[in-house]
């Protein structure tokens, strides 16, 4: 990588000949390399000019604060940037918290936030439990822990019914010199309220959809409590952040803002040689590998713990590695130090050619999008292929020492989930399942031959509480089969549940393989005599089967039960949805209008007959898993 | 006040306070001098002040205490206290200048 001021240069020729796409990577470098206060400024800077030329996504953040947030801004928002989020802050009064989420005029909720960071300290909201804890007796200090999480609860509930912005709390931090050794000797000290209070901020935020809690102590304590602080500036300015935190403390937001914003990466795909073991297998064979449980074996096998998280967590695991197929399959099947196993892969690409056409091949076989994909490789000659033959791969910064591996993987924003869906956690099992799927397919004589071989079974099911999280996640992943690729959030659709005249559906689908879990959201609203379908959506993972002949089939009826004549639908075109863009017109829909480049479609319910492919079995319930009604 | 630029590792340390001045307060460098004030920059209100305080503790690795904060009010003075600081921590501050 080129040094700073030569970076600068660059980013600054790009600019000024308009080569926006190289401008924003060189800019991006610069700030990995240079991400300190100082820079913050000179690199938004340097975003207002390019701005306008390139595809971020937009957020709008409200911090509500009890501290000096401002020389915070910049540096979010550099690197927000950096991984292509445009991040417009709003940041509240100085400690006037309670008032702007109390009042229904306040600037935040005339902001419109998308994201609220409630970020208020322990010694400001609990005074008496951060200093003169000791002149408490044990029922005081009940009271002051009672009186903070009612206080929280009341402000959640409010904001929750004035806003449908995601909101994320700091928990409290604990002081970092203790009050002596009797503090761990009593029941009720002052170390105990606050780990209360925070159990019960967990709680708080469990109970109400799209609340959130950033952990706060745990950053501080991560950071060295007493390095965190800088006292004088806390006096003076409220600034609470030594120079050195505030870094650490803008990444600790991002973690959210990647999750929120839908800017995620669904597959790790990772090299094998000094990444997954140590040493080279071509040459030192599968006898002379370092993988095991002692040093310098257990760093690799310690890496391979934080790879099998993300796995757990529903991140796909592909392997990109120059190798001999066979030897390295067998190594992983066989090596005794292995924890990641062949069946924890979706995808293999083990060969000798170059890993950003590798990368891409991995993209189109597990039907994502190509910026879906984070790459972790040792070695810099790869990453260095892959960021420039496969830009939109997000190539991890990896150290130069085994050591700092776990930590560099674990520290990625792109892999943070907010919410874990049982689907989430099935999903390589899924894509076995497709993998014999297509054996199948390349077997069968006619389409309808292998159509019916899959023995499908569709389930459409009002939107529950419990498929709550699964609908949301799928509007806010799902970019080819998707016509107006609108992302909601939990709170919205579960909004959208409440309404009378919208119907939200999950379509669920099984077949001979296994059960894909949920895989569809259907959304409509109608007015008058015109039912327009808001979302309609289907999982890559199993387009091409007429499936959504199935749902359309069912709008149909679900429009005319709701006394509608016309069933209507626009498409938005994307750069990804080109998949979907004949769903409307192949199913007889006459464009009626346009707008922006989208195309509203409309379908009289009157003389409609779309014919339901006789290889599906339909259920539709109302939300249990009892069928109401059966189509065959 | 002199308006004499030492020669030595002040001028090091004055180019250095000059080109964190450039990014936080996001004027043209050649627009700064040792004489550049809150006065003569428009840009440099009590939030960006904040700022800059806190960029320079970090690219000197040093730490200023609420009075010298105070007096931080122009490049000048900034030049001097930071040079100070930085004799304070030895001949080897890490900051690389």
């Amino acid at each position: 990588m080129a040094h700073s001021k030569e970076l600068r240069e660059l980013v600054e020729g790009c600019l000024a000949e308009g080569r926006w796409a190289q401008a924003h990577a060189c800019l991006g470098d610069f700030w990995r390399k240079e991400g300190r206060a100082a820079a913050a400024n000179y690199v938004l800077s340097c975003y207002e000019k390019m701005k306008g030329h390139l595809p971020l996504v937009q957020t709008r953040i409200a911090f509500l604060r009890s501290m000096t947030v401002e020389p915070l801004v910049p540096i979010l928002r550099s690197a927000a940037l950096a991984e292509g989020i445009d991040a417009t802050v709003h940041v509240g009064q100085f400690n006037s918290y309670a008032q702007e989420i109390l009042d229904p005029a306040s600037a935040l909720y005339a902001f419109d936030p998308n994201i609220v960071v409630l970020a208020i300290q322990t010694r400001d909201i609990a005074p008496e439990i951060w200093d003169g804890y000791a002149d408490l007796t044990e029922a005081d200090a009940q009271s002051a822990v009672d009186r903070v999480l009612r206080d929280f609860g009341a402000w959640v509930r409010t904001f929750r019914e004035r806003s449908n912005a995601s909101l994320v709390i700091h928990n409290l931090e604990k002081p970092a010199a203790s009050l002596g050794v009797l503090e761990t000797q009593r029941k009720a000290g002052q170390l105990t309220a606050i780990e209360q209070i925070n159990a019960g901020l967990r709680a708080l935020c469990s109970e109400h959809r799209g609340v959130h809690v950033l952990d706060y102590d745990a950053l501080v304590a991560q950071h060295g409590r007493a390095r965190w602080h800088d006292e004088g500036k806390w006096l003076m300015v409220r600034m609470p952040f030594a120079p050195d935190s505030m870094l650490p403390m803008a990444g600790a937001w991002l973690k959210f803002i990647h999750p929120l914003t839908g800017v995620v990466c669904k597959v790790l795909a990772v090299d094998l040689d000094n990444t997954l073991w140590g040493g080279v297998l071509g040459e030192d064979g599968v006898d002379g590998l370092k993988l095991g449980v002692e040093y310098p074996g257990a760093l690799y096998r310690g890496f391979q713990r934080a790879v099998l998280d993300l796995h757990q967590r529903g991140i796909l695991l592909a392997v990109c590695s120059k190798n001999n197929h066979d030897e390295a399959m067998a190594a992983l099947q066989n090596h005794p130090g292995m924890l990641l196993r062949p069946e924890h892969f979706a995808a293999f690409r083990i060969n000798w050619q170059d890993k950003a056409q590798n990368l891409r091949e991995i993209a189109e076989e597990l039907n994502v999008g190509i910026d879906s994909i984070a790459f972790f490789d040792d070695n810099p000659v790869e990453r260095e292929l892959v960021r420039s033959e496969a830009p939109e791969v997000k190539v991890i910064p990896v150290p130069s020492h085994v050591q700092g591996y776990t930590q560099a993987l674990r520290d990625c924003p792109f892999f943070e989930r907010l919410t874990l869906s049982s689907e989430d956690q099935v999903k390589t099992k899924q894509y076995h399942e497709q993998r014999k799927r297509s054996d199948l397919a390349q077997t069968s004589g006619s389409l309808e031959d292998f159509f019916r071989s899959l023995e499908q079974e569709v389930v459409i099911a009002n939107v529950t509480p419990d498929s709550i999280a699964r609908v949301a996640q799928l509007t806010q992943k799902t970019n080819q089969y998707n016509v107006t690729t609108r992302r909601y959030t939990e709170q919205q659709i579960a909004e959208f549940v409440s309404r009378p005249d919208c119907g939200v559906y999950s379509v669920g689908v099984k077949d001979r393989f296994g059960d894909n879990g949920i895989v569809g959201v259907l959304i409509t609203r109608t007015e008058d005599d015109v039912c327009e379908i808001d979302t309609f959506l289907l999982s890559c993972r199993v387009i091409g089967r007429t499936i959504e002949t199935a749902m359309l089939g069912f709008l149909t009826d679900a429009g005319k039960a709701r006394g509608a004549s016309l069933l209507q639908g626009w498409f938005i075109p994307t750069k990804k949805n080109a998949p979907v863009k004949d769903l409307y017109e192949s199913h007889k829909f006459r464009p009626v209008a346009s707008e922006n480049g989208a195309t509203l479609w409309s379908l009289n319910l009157g003389e409609a007959n779309i014919p339901f492919p006789e290889w599906i079995r339909l259920h539709v319930t109302n939300g249990s898993h009892r069928s109401n009604e059966s189509r065959a | 006040m002199s308006q004499t630029v030492p020669i030595g590792p002040t001028n090091l340390v004055l180019n250095k306070v000059i080109a964190v001045a450039t990014d936080v307060f996001q004027v043209p460098q050649a627009s700064l001098g040792p004489a550049s004030t809150p006065d003569t920059i428009e840009t440099w209100d009590s939030l960006h002040h904040l700022s800059f305080v806190l960029a320079l503790e970090q690219e000197f690795n040093v730490q200023f205490s609420p009075e010298e904060i105070e007096q931080l009010l122009s490049i000048e003075l900034t030049t001097a206290l930071v040079e100070e600081k930085v004799k304070g921590n030895g001949s080897s501050n890490g900051s690389g200048i």
